[in-house]
């Protein structure tokens, strides 16, 4: 129990003037991976059935590599951050810490991960 | 985590089941949250009914009739009886609205009337607005200027004061609030759609000289970017204002003194 008033309550520790990046991220991310995820899958779905040798020929090619590339790094950055901000929304104190540092790990890791496969296909 | 789960004390059973009015042909079942404070008790359901042909045709007009009639210790908020006030707001048949403006013919079947979801209650339909209240003030709902005051009035075009068209009819009902999960969920740091949509009211005020003040002091993670565009405010809005939109113009205003 705690002898606060209403008005102390309301504006807690007051804004932490940060969020509008974060937002204008978001924005742009998604309207870049609307772009970038059907032409993905459409590669992907023509690279499928084909033999070992043409898939790893198919993401040797600049474009299919560097438009993978893209939805990597994009695409885990965009996870991240929305992760976060659900992670926010619904966990509290150390928890929501321990949860948003795992989220960082798992979307760089998963980066790394993709795209040093991918310089071992185009090399 | 959030508390997804009614704590054992706040668990809703059935209550007392009123009986039918004798005679009465047109009748209606009324099921109302009933919880009083004093008695120790869980919340509990009680089940009224109404001849419709002696009812006047809001939800407000059968609960007064119940609170006259039949039962005097059921307790909501209630003034102006023409949705200008907001205090009636309850939630009716699942959704957020003012009694007062809420036809019966607008429901099927029983109806069902509980308090704001998600707030504390005081006693049977009146929630605590106190922090929603207080998240008000903290917008600072006022005209703020730093020019030295004119002789007569402070001037605003035809164009500007259409802005506020949408905005100004808030009657702070908190039906908006109360229905966005985003606030039942961090209501302790996010403003919610009623109190960003008056701060949007006075940032596009004309006459108002604060806009960056204000901008910086809605600039957070929690305070602002908490809505999610769930859209449920501009739903439930009983005065059909889209406090959603009045978020996303904030959101855009933001955008644009940054990039």
């Amino acid at each position: 129990m705690r002898y606060l008033t209403d008005r102390k309550r309301a504006e807690g520790k007051g804004a932490a003037h940060s969020g509008t990046d974060h937002h204008w991220y978001m924005q742009v991310s998604a309207v870049g991976l609307a772009l970038i995820v059907p032409i993905l899958i459409y590669i992907i779905g023509n690279a499928m059935g084909g033999t070992h040798e043409e898939v790893v020929a198919t993401f040797a090619r600049p474009v299919p590599a560097i438009l993978t590339g893209l939805a990597l790094v994009v695409g885990m950055q965009h996870f991240r951050k929305g992760a976060q901000m659900m992670i926010e929304d619904y966990w509290r104190k150390s928890t929501k810490k321990v949860l948003i540092m795992a989220v960082i790990v798992l979307s760089y890791g998963i980066t790394a991960t993709g795209l040093f496969a991918l310089v071992k296909i185009a090399l | 985590m959030v508390e997804l789960a009614l704590p054992k004390n706040s668990r809703i059973r059935t209550g007392k089941t009123w009986p039918k009015p004798s005679g009465a042909t047109n009748v209606r079942a009324f099921h109302i949250y009933r919880w009083n404070p004093d008695d120790g008790e869980n919340p509990r359901v009680d089940t009224y009914h109404l001849d419709m042909d002696k009812c006047g045709p809001m939800v407000l007009d059968a609960l007064i009739k119940i609170k006259n009639e039949i039962d005097p210790t059921l307790t909501f908020r209630r003034s102006c009886r023409e949705g200008i006030c907001g205090s009636c707001a309850m939630n009716i048949d699942g959704r957020n609205t003012l009694a007062c403006i809420f036809g019966l013919d607008e429901i099927k079947g029983d109806v069902k009337i509980y308090p704001l979801p998600h707030m504390s209650v005081v006693k049977d339909l009146i929630p605590d607005l106190t922090h929603f209240y207080a998240q008000h003030a903290a917008i600072m709902p006022w005209l703020e200027t730093k020019t030295n005051r004119p002789a007569k009035e402070w001037k605003q075009s035809i164009e500007d004061r259409k802005k506020l068209d949408g905005l100004y009819e808030c009657v702070m009902c908190a039906s908006c609030s109360t229905a966005c999960p985003s606030y039942w969920w961090n209501s302790d740091k996010y403003l919610g759609p009623a109190a960003l949509l008056h701060a949007y009211r006075w940032i596009i005020d004309s006459r108002d000289e604060a806009t960056g003040e204000r901008l910086d002091d809605l600039e957070d993670p929690f305070k602002l970017y908490r809505c999610h565009t769930i859209m449920n405010c501009a739903k439930t809005c009983p005065k059909g204002l889209n406090p959603a939109a009045a978020i996303s113009e904030i959101k855009r205003m933001m955008v644009e003194r940054a990039v």
